[in-house]
């Protein structure tokens, strides 16, 4: 029996902001920024978007993809973000009544800074495995938080990814072959409670935190699985900037062409627990029959899930049912001022 | 000295324990009389005060005499100005001159503002004016006095980065062009990123004795005496300071030092200078006499100050390319000339150096320590 991915789907907002829009109002040097974290734009939530909807947007795109999964067989939905819209309350629960879920599925919302997406994943697909559930569901979604004037400001975005995991043969789309988990306590980026937006330890977060993290977890599924770079079609890594992914899968051996289809943040800039997941959609809307694809996210404090994939030929079936991440992010955006981009993000503050 | 760097996994007691005992070993010492820090505020960047205690414990010698001083980035130069007072005065055969600072465990917002304090709060600091910008204001000012270019600051990273190179225990080692540093981020007019010195974690440390004691112990190595030493204040506040374009409490203090050491600027042979920004070490140069004033900048461009050059300076990589943990560069300077009149610094050795000069500098020109070493007949 094997396990994988069958129904997947993204979603990205319309609008966007310019690193330029951002720069000018902090007095920023805009052609230094770009160069230094390679970034251009980045996606903004509009008003009646957040990790909520943005799920649902995903999910729906996920189901068209599943080939007539029905809804109520989904026996688990975990939702990994940072950006969850209560505090106390779920998302998934909202999610699951959106798409017909409800009541008999097992919910829970995931929190591991960038890598709560893959890490529901990561559950979801065991469960799956484990034959407790038909079909489980994992989504990685985030309305991004970046303090006005720091650095994630030039970063902070908004999108979100969804996976319907199952194991029956006739409806995979995407096989998972191997996981992989590496996870230490370093602190280099936080948010405790009450805080509007979070702190992070400068470079502390890339050599320490990122690389050391995202290349032990990379060569970690790689030894397991006895598989090296040159095996893989495509690989995604977590995309805090433009800058990182390129730099840590070269590290690790992979070309730029291996690299670049998975590559959203220059465009899209950072959407967390989105990242990643995003990264593999885009891969999945244009992946061939028998590629083997390496996903390998990273979340702060900090850790990162590895996955294997073995893509199978029901992807040319079914990668059409739905809109494509591609095109939601170079069509259709809105562009938008930082005044607007301060409002709709909650920046300003409101009369009571 | 310890290799400089983002030392995330060590604390600064660890660094600091490093160095001391790396120049106990040198010395063949395993007991001093007196232990000197310079330290600039470990209070802001790692929370920890009371650090001769806390350090004396950490290397085994509680009891020991010690203690830390303070002098914003010129700390280490008056670590080892305390340490010779100590020898000279016969207070203390052994001193153990020490400094350290660690700078990584907070961001970069809270290490500008630590940095800050070194400034006039109520006359700079509060004003919202940070280090670049107090430099880049010397820097337009001797721009325009001197005629002095954009290419002839870029040229004191291209050097100090050359040296780099060639020194394992530098943070940075990295070749960087003219255009590198004019391309680099603006940070404040005129200076650019690669104008500017590191952030750095280090830690250095020197045995000092007295001269009959260290033949004892030398061997066959070269002792080296320290034959000036010169300390000197000006006023922190830019706006209090008669002219700009010169360094007051760096002439003063390489006066004092000339003058107790019977040597003039053109003696030296090898020189370290506090380069915290590409404009201080053409200031620091003209300041200590190499150059007179306004021919520092050109004296770079024309390779007069590069290894090969007539008088070198900054074999080291300098603060820019060797790093700037600030309460340590002081000490690391003097290390730095010792290596070199010993002969021992490889790749990057001035030949024949037997006379050199150390300029550790505090805040904007504040306060300065000079030192003048020779190898003792």
């Amino acid at each position: 029996m094997s396990v994988g991915i069958v129904g997947y789907g993204a979603f990205i907002p319309r609008r966007r902001i310019k690193l330029e829009e951002i720069a000018k109002v902090w007095g920023a040097d805009a052609p230094s920024y770009k160069r230094g974290l390679q970034l251009h734009e980045k996606s903004v939530p509009g008003a009646d978007e957040d990790t909520v909807t943005m799920s649902v947007e995903a999910m729906r795109n996920a189901l068209a993809r599943s080939g007539g999964v029905d809804p109520k067989e989904i026996g688990a939905l975990y939702i990994g973000s940072e950006s969850h819209p209560y505090a106390v309350k779920p998302s998934g629960t909202i999610v699951a009544e959106a798409i017909g879920a409800t009541p008999a599925i097992h919910i829970a919302d995931f929190e591991f800074a960038c890598k709560a997406g893959t890490e529901s994943m990561f559950v979801a697909q065991g469960l799956v495995k484990a034959g407790e559930v038909k079909y489980a569901v994992g989504i990685g979604a985030d309305t991004s938080q970046g303090a006005p004037g720091d650095a994630l400001e030039y970063s902070a975005a908004a999108g979100a990814a969804a996976f319907i995991f199952g194991d029956d043969d006739e409806r995979i789309l995407a096989e998972v072959l191997h996981t992989y988990s590496w996870t230490t306590d370093t602190p280099d980026f936080w948010r405790r409670e009450y805080m509007h937006y979070p702190r992070h330890g400068s470079r502390f977060t890339g050599e320490p935190a990122y690389f050391r993290t995202s290349m032990n977890s990379a060569n970690g599924i790689m030894e397991k699985a006895g598989l090296e770079p040159k095996d893989f079609a495509h690989a995604i890594f977590h995309q805090p900037n433009g800058k990182f992914p390129m730099r840590v899968g070269k590290k690790l051996g992979f070309t730029k062409e291996q690299l670049e289809t998975g590559w959203l943040s220059p465009w899209l800039g950072n959407t967390y627990s989105g990242a990643s997941p995003m990264g593999f959609t885009a891969v999945l809307d244009i992946a061939k029959p028998d590629d083997l694809v390496l996903l390998t996210s990273f979340g702060s404090g900090a850790g990162s899930d590895s996955f294997v994939f073995r893509v199978t030929d029901r992807i040319e079936v079914v990668r059409d049912r739905a809109q494509m991440t591609r095109p939601q992010l170079d069509e259709n955006q809105i562009y938008v001022d930082y005044g607007t981009y301060a409002k709709l993000r909650g920046k300003i503050r409101m009369a009571e | 000295m310890i290799d400089f760097g983002e030392l995330w996994g060590k604390s600064l007691r660890t660094i600091w324990a490093e160095a001391a005992l790396a120049a106990l070993s040198d010395a063949g010492v395993d007991s001093v009389d007196m232990m000197t820090i310079g330290c600039m505020s470990p209070g802001l960047f790692v929370g920890q005060e009371h650090l001769a205690s806390l350090l004396a414990d950490e290397l085994g010698m509680t009891g020991v005499p010690g203690s830390r001083v303070e002098s914003a980035c010129a700390s280490g130069g008056l670590s080892l100005r305390t340490g010779f007072a100590e020898v000279a005065s016969g207070l203390s055969d052994t001193v153990l001159v020490t400094g350290v600072e660690k700078m990584t465990d907070v961001d970069g917002a809270d290490a500008t503002y630590a940095l800050g304090t070194a400034a006039d709060q109520e006359w700079e600091g509060f004003h919202g004016i940070t280090f670049p910008g107090l430099y880049a204001m010397l820097a337009q000012v001797h721009m325009q006095r001197f005629g002095t270019t954009s290419e002839q600051l870029a040229a004191v990273a291209v050097k100090n980065h050359a040296n780099g190179l060639l020194n394992p225990h530098a943070q940075y080692h990295l070749k960087v062009s003219v255009e590198d540093v004019l391309a680099s981020t603006m940070v404040a007019d005129p200076l650019h990123l690669l104008d500017c010195s590191p952030v750095t974690d280090g830690a250095a440390a020197l045995v000092l004795t007295t001269v009959e004691r260290a033949k004892e112990l030398g061997g066959d190595r070269p002792i080296i005496r320290i034959a000036g030493s010169g300390l000197a204040t000006d006023t922190i506040t830019l706006a209090n300071r008669e002219d700009l374009a010169e360094l007051g409490a760096v002439r003063k203090a390489a006066l004092r030092a000339y003058e107790m050491a019977g040597k003039k600027p053109s003696d030296m042979h090898v020189v370290e200078v506090h380069d915290c920004f590409t404009i201080a070490e053409i200031m620091a140069t003209e300041a200590i006499g190499l150059f007179d004033p306004g021919y520092g900048a050109s004296a770079v461009e024309d390779g007069l100050t590069s290894l090969q050059g007539k008088i070198p300076v900054n074999p080291s990589g300098g603060l820019k390319s060797k790093g700037h943990p600030v309460g340590a560069s002081g000490v690391a300077q003097v290390a730095e000339i010792v290596t070199q009149l010993r002969g021992e610094a490889g790749q990057r050795q001035v030949q024949g150096a037997t006379i050199g000069l150390a300029q550790n500098m505090g805040g904007s020109g504040g306060s300065s320590v000079v030192h003048i070493l020779e190898v003792a007949s």
